[in-house]
């Protein structure tokens, strides 16, 4: 079979002399084709109406969020987002501000920790090492990105959690408990635990990106720094400042998935609602979590409009944190553009 | 048809005819083909007529409405039973803008609830209990609790194993000096309705502190997302206490307590003892078309001191549908026949399958009161249970 072009010159050089009903049909309907085709408008109109619809579907989703929380946002205002009480059964006041701290210090811890060893990772994949082994290493990455997320939180469950506990928390407390990062109780569960799950389950997104940014990076870089004398970390230096815009892209790919992941973390945070948790080993709350816990039992209206504010809040947390990331982006590219110039 | 592929092909290859040609031919084909099969899959399946029969709510009972679904489907090969667990609430909700034609939920409806969904039914379909389970390194299953003490340790005003209060209760066993790590539910659920609601029933500072509910606002301790969770997070920490549903402390044969009921004694859970609950509850059920936001085996058991053999912390989980079947769209005679002959069945045959799942098989005082139940439901004032 040839591809689709064949609509094009081809079909005119092998069109016959319409004998049968269906070589009519067919001349007709190669003809209308062609009329749409002609200066690709189809296509364009096509790729506009599917792009458009990115802005349909965000701007539904804000209409819909925010009708559906109506109700809390009447009852409650700002002090919905300052208030530290999440009491559905008595009296039913709702405060988020517990939870969007938990969402962004275990979104910060797993940065903390995965975006390091993601970068890592995107250099020996794209600097250093031998083509088959970073074949195999990348494999393997991607192979991450495909765990469902409560098979991480599985995972964390019944292997991650009684391994860091016994091996590493317990230890840990000992030593340095008079720290109160480090002060006890040990549950096991809790907020690091979380950000490690989510440093995990960021590595993929945030290696593959970076990989890719370096990979970006003219050789020529790399000869004139090689050529100055420099060596191979010195090198890497360079290149990573160089594919600076695309690493904080992949950054901020791996900050959305840390933000709105719910699955993972609630099964290993500890789901426990307070403002500010005692040590690193204490148990946390994120939005996501909490809307993944109580969203299927809320039974009551007000109950419910407040679980989709969350949901709302965590929409615009998202946003700002992509617009600063933005803003960053820019920020560094005029800085780049800016020393060209000189 | 066939012979028009087979020669079109025969023509391609021999006389070079137009690929072009060819794939409107083949397309036409490939669509006469699909409505060959579906016109002959809809004509085999008439003379069946088959009934589908909707329902969605608590997750409590799905594995038990599952087997009902299969079961009867292999009785009644017409009618197809589907049922979404998507927990009570979502249950109730459904029911209420009557997109299902019955809900299960593991809670009664509340007054409000019930003026949302006039004419509603309520049929107790199964018993469920809540065990007390716990990690203390050297100590097997068989600790006693009062439900004073439970409330005590839930609020964290006893925060060691060796207080006063539990080794008053325990005095054979040596209790550890301690600290307790409290495990709850963390998402919310049937099983912490029950068990909050037994908590607030004995212990006035959790009824005016935390109250009862799906969820509340927990005085101490950690959560567990589900079952599993509560019981993973118990097995990992030692000293550690936890409430999970009875059935899956059964199946994982986790250690659990004796609670004391209002007769004094200490009860162990078991499929008997919630059955002997639910009996002593059920002298003062309601009639089915009345509310039942009221009803809670909990609070019935709560005082009653004869209640011997009944393990306090025990509820009924529901069927909801409506009284008149004809105010749901898109139902007709045939359907509501179908769902009340369900019913019916489910409360009568339907109890032998209980067991084998660790749910409990109603005692006859509630399948009484559940007949009359059944026996209420018409479709345009037309009565659908015969005989």
């Amino acid at each position: 079979m040839k591809p689709l072009e064949v609509e094009g010159k081809q079909s005119m050089k092998t069109t016959r002399k319409p004998s049968t009903f269906i070589d009519n049909f067919s001349v007709r309907i190669s003809k209308i084709l062609k009329k749409f085709s002609k200066g690709d408008n189809l296509f364009k109109l096509l790729t506009a109406v599917v792009a458009s619809s990115i802005f349909i579907i965000l701007g539904l989703m804000v209409y819909e969020l925010t009708i559906q929380s109506q109700l809390s946002i009447q009852r409650f205002g700002i002090e919905f987002f300052v208030g530290t009480k999440w009491d559905p059964a008595i009296s039913q006041v709702f405060g988020a501000l517990p939870l969007i701290l938990g969402t962004l210090a275990t979104s910060a811890i797993a940065l903390l920790i995965g975006v390091p060893v993601s970068l890592g990772i995107g250099l020996a994949l794209s600097e250093f090492s031998p083509k088959r082994f970073g074949f195999a290493v990348s494999f393997l990455v991607e192979l991450l990105a495909a765990i469902p997320s409560v098979i991480y939180g599985l995972w964390g469950i019944f292997t991650l959690i009684p391994f860091l506990r016994n091996n590493v928390y317990l230890p840990l407390e000992a030593m340095f408990g008079f720290i109160p990062l480090f002060s006890g109780p040990v549950y096991g569960g809790g907020v690091l635990t979380a950000g490690i799950v989510l440093a995990i389950m960021i590595i993929p997104t945030v290696s593959a990106v970076s990989r890719d940014a370096f990979s970006a990076v003219p050789d020529t870089q790399r000869e004139a720094m090689i050529s100055l004398g420099a060596t191979k970390w010195e090198t890497a230096k360079t290149v990573m400042s160089y594919a600076r815009t695309g690493v904080i892209g992949a950054i901020i790919l791996g900050l959305g998935r840390a933000v709105g992941e719910t699955m993972a973390v609630t099964m290993v945070i500890g789901n426990k609602f307070q403002l500010l948790p005692a040590s690193l080993f204490d148990a946390w709350y994120t939005m996501s979590a909490i809307i993944a816990n109580e969203f299927t039992e809320a039974t009551y209206d007000l109950y419910v409009s407040a679980l989709i504010e969350v949901g709302l809040a965590l929409f615009f947390i998202a946003l700002i944190i992509n617009i600063l990331a933005r803003l960053v982006v820019w920020r560094s590219l005029r800085l780049v553009r800016g020393i060209a110039r000189e | 048809m066939y012979i028009d592929f087979s020669t079109s092909i025969y023509l391609k290859e021999g006389e070079k005819m137009n690929r072009k040609i060819l794939i409107p031919i083949v397309a036409i084909v490939a669509i006469a083909i699909i409505a060959m099969g579906v016109f002959a899959y809809q004509s085999l399946s008439t003379p069946t007529q088959t009934i589908t029969l909707n329902g969605a709510g608590a997750s409590f009972p799905f594995p038990l409405i599952d087997k009902w679904a299969a079961e009867y489907h292999k009785i009644k090969s017409n009618i197809q039973v589907n049922y979404q667990s998507i927990g009570s609430g979502g249950g109730i909700r459904q029911h209420t803008e009557k997109t299902v034609q019955f809900a299960a939920s593991d809670a009664p409806l509340t007054e409000q609830q019930f003026a949302n969904a006039t004419n509603s039914l309520h049929i107790p379909m199964t018993i469920g209990g809540v065990a007390i389970t716990y990690n203390v390194p050297g100590i097997p299953t068989g600790l006693k609790f009062s439900g004073e003490v439970l409330a005590e340790i839930f609020l964290g005003n006893i925060p060691k194993w060796n207080d006063p209060k539990l080794a008053e209760l325990n005095p054979s066993v040596t209790l550890p000096d301690q600290n307790i790590v409290v495990v709850h539910r963390s998402d919310g659920s049937g099983t912490t309705y029950i068990f909050t609601n037994y908590l607030s029933d004995i212990s006035t500072q959790w009824k005016t502190t935390v109250g009862k509910s799906t969820s509340v606002n927990w005085p101490v301790g950690i959560g567990g997302k589900g079952n599993e969770g509560v019981a993973g997070a118990v097995s990992q920490n030692p000293y550690s206490i936890g409430y999970v549903e009875f059935i899956y402390a059964k199946k994982n044969n986790l250690p659990w307590g004796f609670v004391k009921n209002s007769a004094g004694e200490y009860v162990e859970p078991s499929l008997d003892s919630f059955s002997k609950a639910a009996s002593f509850a059920a002298v003062t059920l309601p009639r089915g078309d009345q509310s039942w936001s009221a009803v809670s085996i909990v609070d019935s058991l709560v005082n009653n001191a004869q209640a011997t053999g009944a393990y306090p912390i025990t509820s009924f989980s529901y069927f909801l549908v409506y009284k008149e079947l004809n105010v749901l769209p898109n139902m007709n005679k045939d359907t509501a026949q179908a769902l009340v002959d369900f019913l019916w069945w489910t409360i009568h045959d339907g109890q032998n399958y209980s067991a084998d799942l660790v749910y409990v098989p109603l005692p006859q005082e509630v399948r009484t009161n559940n007949e009359a139940t059944v026996r209420m439901i018409s479709f345009n004032g037309e009565q659908l249970y015969k005989s």
